[in-house]
């Protein structure tokens, strides 16, 4: 059963890994703040949630202390899962409070005056 | 060859943090900056959570659990502090 479990690690990993650091690319290459929310969010809690599916596999060489590590994983799992979008909705609402102004393509907003 | 699958893995939540970290200290605005903190707070907690299975000890996950909340409430704190000037 291991060897099955093994594949199913790497497979998840490799995809947490791929989001995790495009994400961080994106929030990097990204022009604005409000379109920086968007890799930042998303890509976070997801690639959160893939890595430690992907560690959950890896909780039955452990034989004593594995059932403990794999409720721990499914806690961590499930609170970033809530708390992540309440922080960059909580981020996204501040910016706006204090007259943040979304970011535009400078003739399009010539075309707009 | 399982432990090098985690090195590896560990290494690109390293990428992904440093990106993040670039991006918290060219930030235009201090949002920009609280928002790279904030993601980097969550590749911690999975780089943590990586550390005790590659070191074959997971009871690091109690330290990842703990800094994910820590990570939760200071974020919101910091955004109350902005938005209201005041902490209580």
């Amino acid at each position: 059963m291991q060897p099955i479990f093994d594949v199913l690690t790497v497979f998840f990993l490799a995809v947490g890994c791929l989001l995790a650091v495009t994400g961080a690319l994106g929030v990097v290459r990204m022009p604005d703040f409000y379109s920086r929310l968007h890799p930042a969010g998303k890509t976070d809690s997801l690639a959160l949630v893939l890595i430690i599916t992907g560690l959950l596999f890896q909780c039955s060489r452990y034989p004593g202390i594995g059932m403990g590590a794999a409720i721990r994983l499914v806690l961590i799992a499930g609170f970033v899962f809530l708390t992540s979008p309440v922080a960059t909705h909580a981020i996204a609402k501040a910016a706006m409070l204090a007259g943040l102004e979304p970011w535009r393509k400078a003739d399009e907003s010539h075309a707009q005056l | 060859m399982m432990p090098g699958v985690l090195l590896g893995a560990g290494l690109a939540i390293l990428v992904g943090i440093f990106l993040l970290l670039t991006r918290a200290f060219a930030g235009p605005t201090p949002f920009d900056r609280i928002l790279a903190t904030n993601a980097m707070g969550t590749k911690t907690v999975i780089f943590v959570a990586l550390l005790g299975f590659i070191s074959g000890r997971p009871e690091f996950l109690d330290t990842a659990l703990a800094y994910a909340i820590i990570n939760f409430v200071s974020t919101i704190a910091i955004l109350k502090f902005i938005e209201f000037r005041r902490i209580g």
